[in-house]
């Protein structure tokens, strides 16, 4: 076989060409990438492997490849799976003590879909505990840090899948956005990942953080490539997730190169204020002038409420998720506390010992928000002003075909900084939190480098189900320009 | 809006969260600087409208989906133990409960 | 019922409540009815009752990371029929709510149940106590899923959980505090238990737990405003409720007279004891943090369903009275009483089309046969005597071949012996009756001629004495002669 030495230089699309045309092997991939991760373990962005499963997975692939009829367009791709999907041949933390060692029975649906389809799994990634988080500090198995800079965050929850894309340890990986999860890391890590449609693709396998807003999405070098991966995730589930949509699986690499021309790029107002950092701000006005260049036109918009979307969603993410989160005490699996008096006593410290602090206080307000005589006025307040978000973008959608801005108000900051005021970094989630709140798919694509020579992200925004206007807006973006080329220093 | 230890205490009791004394104090502050954040929001005039549960209701009428009434799942009760803290003849153990 | 028209129904408790010592008892009831669906209500995992512990208990019902809830049709089928069924309005959207709270039987840490907006709303059950005719007001009926199961005596300082029963479907009922005496409220949930296995949404096993009642109840002295209640939790016999209700309003009342105020309280009742019990204050027990579940959109119930529904009901109860009655010709608390369940129901239209002898049919089926089936513990399903023996039996009587006590015997015969037959009996025993008017008059005459005494006190005006004669000559003639046409002609020769 050829010299597999160069094979993480490839675009995943790339590599899924080079296995069906037979010029290099599943299993010498998964072993290529294996080696990779090993080597590279100082940056934190696994947590599990599982050698003997990732290569009986390669095997089958090849398998299947050599039969001939190898229809499936990512068969033998290796792709790494954040620590909140489930999986039956990988341990399953969420980046928690409270599931350290825990081994699912089943795996999450975008696990099994991926897996369908010849997808390889190399191993699982670190991310904040329980998907709570913007740097990866969370974990309770260390922190991951950014390719670009290991001494500076890869931003999160998704900081695992971000880092390990962008040092090349994997061609692709899978996240999850709640608030931001999958954009952000992309953005601080000079990738493209994309959050799609709330509902599009299943949450069943997917630990629950937030049940309204959370969703599974790719991380990936490329726009094409994230095309690739999300296609082959997405579709309904109607008989696990009952907030799965029924609309069918869509082939979201058909109309990547589609002409811009014409395109209107709303821009908000709103996103360009006095907090946004000089360095980011010049990178995305860069990158707009590229898009008029490519045929876009800019139209100047209003997402009145974006200031808004902090509280609103640090209401309903928490309280859904102090919900979520009361399954884990310690009866049927996970941790149970080693000395306890009684039952009372055993949730307690169980809870306390398994929970990092960000979970507790997420929790805290959660349960503060729900509780008696607050309901009307914070969660349901919270989410009537949800429906206003909503409606906000319905209107720009009036006047614009997708939104650009930034996706954070700063470059990639260091491990350490924003710790002690945990509240503080709630404001840096601004921009990502609106399609969130609405259930908007949003991509991130890197737009050029700010302080610190840190990678800047773009986000895209769209309407409900425009996942390919605006895969095809990113892909003709990186045609035309070489951002998305960069990599690491030393990766 | 200002929480007091009592609030601190009474939530993490009803969150089943044991927290020590410093934890307590150190939530208490950070949960009332959040709160500060979150004065701006209930000032806004929400009159009249409907929550917005299901993100994409507000485009689409979401209903719930319904399923055939037919068994699929088979004893799976090894696996499903697995990962169990205390198990005895297919029990979950937990402290002795007083009702 | 219209929607709407039941919720107008007066209360019909309001002519006089049973006081106790002076004291009006007020009694709310909270029904868990088990629906017979084959999987749960938001898992695939089967229901059947006796499984070994946490074999039937999928990832979604353990409450496995990454699980969610799908909704079973069948269940939410149930809800409307038992809406229709009552007389309530389905609510074209209801929603799906979380009860958060931390139990060793409740694995997700919150119980996914309806709140602002469950599936019916309203309603009423209309019963007998007695003869006199009730109705209870339902308030609404929400779907839920039923927690496990706490073992607590085979382990030493342990409990040990059975998820089995977790996700099962319940439909809780809740009525207004409209019943004033236990006898009411154990008439309240017979007439419940009845509608709910007569529609076949529910096995209504109160053993294995597929029915199981809370009673909430206070007193108060007449024109007095509500007193505060008491909740006693989980009765699962009619036998138990009664006993229950009745400790729990003597106790009641005894703490007032002592100069105690009632605290609201949940209590457990004891059978060995008979008394109740408050349970162990569950702290925080009332901060539910009631919202609505992310995880499941609004439940919507077209109204093409709930008529389609309606149309594939099975005759209900009420609607199944008021046939018999106009049909059969039978008075109201006939009807009632034989639609008491479908099978007596049916039992007693085979007999009576066999025999066309509709108020006979009623009488023995509600008179001797029911008094056998309770005698011998069995239901009527396993009654030896079969629906076209009876009918057969009936005949004989409505033909005067025999009187009704003559009757009373081959009943015996053929209840210990089912494969006998009705007229082979009657021959064996001799009862065919005599009829024959020539010979009875023969022997009216001989024993008119025999008994002057008894004359002479009938035309002095005593009509018992006539009785008398009737006897001597049912003596006379081995019981055959035909009663009714004796006494027709005795006063004939008499008057």
């Amino acid at each position: 076989m050829n010299n597999t030495s160069t094979l993480h230089e490839l675009t995943l699309a790339q590599l899924a060409t080079q296995l069906r045309q037979r010029k290099v092997s599943a299993l010498e991939t998964a072993q290529h990438f294996l080696k990779r991760v090993q080597a590279n373990a100082s940056l934190g962005a696994f947590l599990d492997l599982n050698e003997e499963a990732t290569l009986a997975q390669a095997r089958a692939a090849d398998a299947v490849l050599a039969a001939g009829n190898a229809s499936a367009p990512l068969l033998g791709v290796p792709v790494a799976h954040k620590d909140i999907f489930v999986t039956r041949d990988f341990v399953s933390t969420a980046g928690s003590r409270m599931l350290a060692g825990y081994r699912s029975p089943f795996d999450a649906t975008v696990v099994a879909k991926l897996a369908s389809q010849g997808v390889v799994t190399l191993g699982k990634l670190n991310c904040d505990e329980f998907a709570m988080g913007s740097a990866n500090e969370n974990s309770a198995f260390g922190p991951v840090r950014n390719p670009w800079d290991i001494t500076r965050v890869p931003g999160g929850s998704s900081g695992g899948s971000a880092a390990a894309v962008a040092a090349r340890l994997v061609p692709g990986a899978t996240g999850t956005d709640t608030g931001g999860s999958i954009r952000q890391p992309a953005s601080f890590c000079g990738i493209t990942g994309i959050k799609p449609s709330y509902g599009r693709a299943s949450r069943y396998g997917m630990v629950a953080f937030a049940s309204s807003l959370d969703q599974a999405g790719p991380l990936a070098r490329t726009a094409e490539d994230c095309a690739l991966l999300l296609s082959a995730m997405c579709g309904p589930d109607p008989e696990r997730d009952s907030t799965s949509l029924d609309v069918p699986a869509e082939d979201f690499t058909v109309s990547l190169n589609a002409s811009l021309a014409g395109l209107r790029i709303g821009v908000p107002a709103e996103f360009f204020g006095a907090g946004l950092a000089s360095d980011v701000r010049a990178a995305v006005d860069g990158a707009l002038k590229e898009y008029e260049k490519l045929g876009a036109r800019l139209v100047p918009i209003s997402l009145p409420r974006t200031e808004l979307s902090i509280p609103v969603y640090y209401i309903i993410a928490p309280a859904e998720a102090s919900s979520n989160l009361s399954r884990f005490d310690g009866v049927k699996f996970g941790h149970r506390a080693a000395h306890y008096s009684d039952l009372t006593d055993m949730y307690k410290k169980t809870r306390a010992e398994g929970f990092g602090d960000e979970v507790k206080r997420r929790i805290m307000i959660g349960t503060y928000v729900l509780s008696h005589g607050y309901y009307d006025a914070y969660y349901l307040q919270a989410q009537k002003i949800r429906r206003m978000i909503a409606d906000d973008f319905q209107q720009a959608f009036k006047l614009c075909d997708l939104i650009a801005g930034p996706v954070a108000p700063s470059v990639a900051w260091k491990l350490g900084e924003k710790s002690a005021d945990p509240v503080a970094a709630y404001l840096a989630d601004i921009f990502t939190l609106p399609a969130s709140l609405a259930g908007l798919p949003g991509m991130s694509l890197p737009v050029g480098f700010g302080a610190g020579q840190m990678p800047v992200g773009m986000q895209l925004i769209g309407n409900y189900l425009q996942e390919s206007r605006l895969l095809n807006a990113a892909h003709r973006f990186q045609q035309a320009t070489a951002w998305h080329l960069a990599r690491p220093h030393g990766f | 809006m200002s929480l007091s230890a009592a609030d601190i205490a009474r939530i993490a009791n009803l969150a089943r969260l044991e927290l020590k004394p410093i934890e307590s104090e150190r939530m208490l502050s950070q949960i009332n600087g959040f709160f500060d954040l979150v004065e701006k929001m209930r000032a806004v005039d929400t009159t009249g409208l409907e929550p917005l549960a299901h993100p994409m209701a507000s485009v689409d009428d979401i209903a719930l989906r319904l399923c055939e009434d037919r068994v699929t799942e088979s004893d799976n009760r090894e696996a499903n133990q697995r990962n169990a803290p205390a198990v005895e003849k297919g029990l979950f153990l937990v402290p002795k409960v007083i009702e | 019922m219209a929607s709407g028209q039941a919720a107008r129904v007066l209360n019909m408790n309001t002519s006089q409540s049973t006081l106790v010592h002076g004291y009006e008892v007020v009694i709310g009831f909270e029904t868990h009815a088990q629906l017979s669906t084959q999987s749960k209500i938001f898992s695939r995992a089967a229901t059947a009752f006796g499984a070994a512990p946490n074999t039937q208990a999928c990832a979604v019902d353990l409450a496995l990371p990454g699980t969610l809830p799908v909704m079973n049709k069948g269940a939410v089928e149930r809800a409307i029929e038992f809406g229709l069924a009552v007389g309530a309005h389905i609510a074209p959207r209801s929603i799906f709510a979380r009860k958060n709270y931390f139990y060793p039987d409740l694995p997700k840490g919150y119980q996914i149940s309806q709140f602002e907006i469950p599936v019916v709303q309203g309603g009423a059950v209309e019963f007998f106590l007695g003869d006199q005719k009730r109705s209870v007001r339902l308030v609404r009926a929400h779907l839920e899923e039923d927690a496990g199961k706490s073992l607590h005596e085979d382990f030493v300082g342990q409990t040990g959980i059975d998820l089995n029963r977790a996700g099962t479907p319940l439909l809780e009922i809740v009525t207004e505090p409209d019943m004033r005496s236990s006898d009411e409220a154990v008439a309240y949930a017979r007439e419940l238990h009845k509608i709910v296995t007569w529609i076949g949404i529910c096995d209504g096993n109160m053993q294995e737990g597929s029915f199981r009642c809370d009673a909430n109840v206070s007193v108060r002295r007449p024109g007095q405003p509500l007193g505060t209640r008491r909740e006693i939790k989980n009765l699962n016999s009619f036998k138990f409720m009664q006993q229950a209700i009745d400790f729990e309003v003597r106790w009641q009342i005894e703490r007032i007279e002592d100069g105690h105020a009632i605290e609201q309280a949940t209590v457990l009742f004891n059978p060995d004891t008979g008394e109740t019990r408050a349970m162990r204050s569950k702290e925080d027990a009332a901060d539910y943090r009631y919202f609505p579940d992310p995880d499941l959109p609004p439940l919507v119930i077209a109204d093409e369903w709930v008529q389609r529904v309606r149309s594939d009901m099975t005759e209900l109860p009420r609607v199944m009275a008021q046939r018999f009655m106009l049909d059969y010709g039978l008075p109201e608390y006939d009807a009632a009483m034989l639609t008491q369940s479908r099978a007596m129901a049916s039992y007693f239209e085979a007999t009576s089309q066999a025999c066309r002898q509709a108020k006979l049919a009623s009488n023995w089926i509600m008179g001797e046969l029911s008094r056998r089936l309770n005698a011998d513990e069995i239901d009527i399903t396993q009654a030896p005597l079969r629906a076209a023996q009876l009918a057969q039996l009936i005949s004989r009587i409505a033909d005067s071949t025999i009187s009704n006590s003559a009757a009373r015997q081959v009943f015996d015969a053929l209840w210990l012996d089912p494969s006998a037959d009705v007229d082979q009996e009657i021959e064996a025993r001799g009862l065919t009756q005599l009829n024959d008017s020539g010979e009875l008059e023969k022997i009216v005459d001989a024993a008119v001629a025999a008994n002057p005494k008894n004359v002479e006190e009938y035309k002095a005006g005593n009509s018992k004495a006539l009785n008398a004669l009737v006897g001597q000559i049912m003596k006379g003639s081995k019981g055959k002669a035909n009663p009714q046409q004796v006494n027709e002609l005795l006063r004939k020769k008499l008057d």
